[in-house]
């Protein structure tokens, strides 16, 4: 067989992502949506790994047995997404080794929403509400993503994400429904949430330089304008339910649309939590390059323990 | 710390000479040192009885015991399965999508393996 031209095989690779024929870790595929992929599904991994330290902070501290159990499990569930998206980007030819020191050394991004911090249990029903109700917005949109590893990772995902969700409104609800100073707790989580929950769709589609090959990839199926927008419009009538009010003066319901208008978003805010800046920014770099440091001596301790048995079963393969 | 372990390593190796096994075993740590990435496994999980394993998914694990356990919290934290193979990716073999057209060439020719090849009369029943 003649071996194809780089514009052969990108264009062999186009025509399938348009067929909607799902891309497997062995196929051919362009250089950049390789770097793309890795890039997207690694900060997507290192986000459900950071997103477990401001929930994390109330395990100890979560106001009865039932709601401990629930935040346990849910925090656990994090931890395998992370898992499941790490494994998911190694299939692209990056080992988890190097992953995790991006994310140490500060060369990788995680969302910027875990740089937060979870000041009362209002917080924790904000996170399940808000947070993860962004995130599962996002992520329905990318189980159909055309790379098939991170399109499965995504399935599971999101329906282990549901629980997540329901459990944080249940929260705000109790508390909504409870006495007037949990009242203002509720209300007051949802207005520290709010606008960060809307920056966590990204820029907006004018200033998001790469969503346009994204898109042709099918990479990114929904732009990040029209899931905030999803996201505001079903978020809105739930808040309402609580009896809550949402921080924005200008937010109002279109009625020739349906659709909700907000307004402006702080970008400022955004840009600085990225560069580093934001509240809890250092904090969690710190909490995760301890738990790295002080895990060192148990993974070595594995090792070891591993290769002295496998020399027991088979001394001749010693080598 | 890694230094520390190289020392004892090899005293340990200086007072157990005796036995060669120990030699490999000092060995197999010191090389362990330098390497301590744990390897990747590939995880089956069957989830019902009567059907298949099916591949869902690798993780990274010291040995299989640890594979077994970590694929159990993994992958089955809503009962997904009744039971899981762990298979360590490096003993996979997988065939190479750019050869398919090659590889599978030998099936494409042969319709007569499929029951709708074969015309039989319409008053023929049960067949």
């Amino acid at each position: 067989m003649q071996a194809l031209s780089i514009v052969e095989l990108e264009q062999r690779f186009q025509a399938k992502v348009d067929a909607e024929i799902k891309i497997e870790p062995k196929d051919w595929m362009p250089d950049t949506y390789r770097h793309t992929l890795i890039r997207q599904i690694s900060q997507h991994a290192h986000s459900e790994i950071v997103g477990m330290l401001p929930e994390g902070n109330w395990i100890t501290r979560a106001p009865s047995l039932r709601r401990k159990l629930i935040l346990l499990a849910k925090v656990q569930d994090e931890a395998g997404h992370g898992l499941y998206l790490y494994s998911a980007a190694e299939t692209l030819g990056i080992d988890r080794e190097t992953l995790v020191q991006e994310l140490l050394s500060g060369k990788a991004k995680y969302s910027s929403i875990f740089n937060y911090p979870t000041l009362t249990w209002a917080d924790i029903g904000a996170i399940g509400w808000l947070v993860d109700g962004a995130a599962i917005m996002n992520q329905v949109a990318l189980c159909r993503c055309s790379y098939g590893l991170y399109a499965r990772a995504m399935d599971r995902i999101c329906k282990e994400e549901s629980f997540h969700q329901r459990q944080g409104y249940e929260i705000m609800l109790v508390l909504a429904q409870g006495t007037p100073e949990q009242r203002q707790m509720a209300q007051d989580a949802l207005n520290r949430w709010w606008w960060p929950s809307l920056m966590m769709f990204g820029p907006k589609d004018a200033d998001s330089p790469h969503s346009q090959q994204s898109m042709k990839w099918k990479i990114k199926r929904v732009s990040n304008d029209e899931l905030r927008q999803r996201f505001v419009d079903i978020t809105v009538p739930q808040a309402e339910y609580l009896g809550l009010t949402v921080p924005d003066p200008e937010l109002r319901l279109d009625t020739n649309t349906g659709r909700y208008h907000y307004g402006e978003i702080d970008w400022t805010e955004f840009k600085e939590i990225i560069k580093g800046n934001g509240p809890c920014n250092r904090q969690r770099m710190r909490t995760r390059q301890k738990a790295y440091t002080d895990g060192e001596w148990v993974r070595e301790a594995a090792m070891a323990h591993s290769q002295k048995r496998a020399l027991k079963m088979n001394p001749t393969q010693a080598t | 710390m890694k230094l520390n372990l190289i020392c004892i390593n090899f005293a340990f190796l200086y007072y157990s000479h005796k036995r060669l096994s120990q030699y490999y075993l000092t060995i197999i740590i010191l090389l362990n040192i330098m390497q301590t990435t744990w390897p990747l496994w590939e995880i089956f999980v069957r989830s019902k009885q009567g059907l298949y394993h099916k591949h869902v998914g690798s993780l990274h694990a010291a040995d299989a015991k640890m594979a077994l356990e970590n694929a159990r919290d993994l992958y089955t934290r809503r009962n997904e399965g009744i039971s899981i193979w762990v298979v360590e990716a490096q003993h996979i073999t997988a065939s190479s999508p750019d050869d398919s057209e090659a590889f599978y060439e030998p099936a494409n020719d042969k319709v007569y393996r499929h029951p709708t090849f074969y015309t039989i009369p319409e008053e023929v029943k049960n067949i």
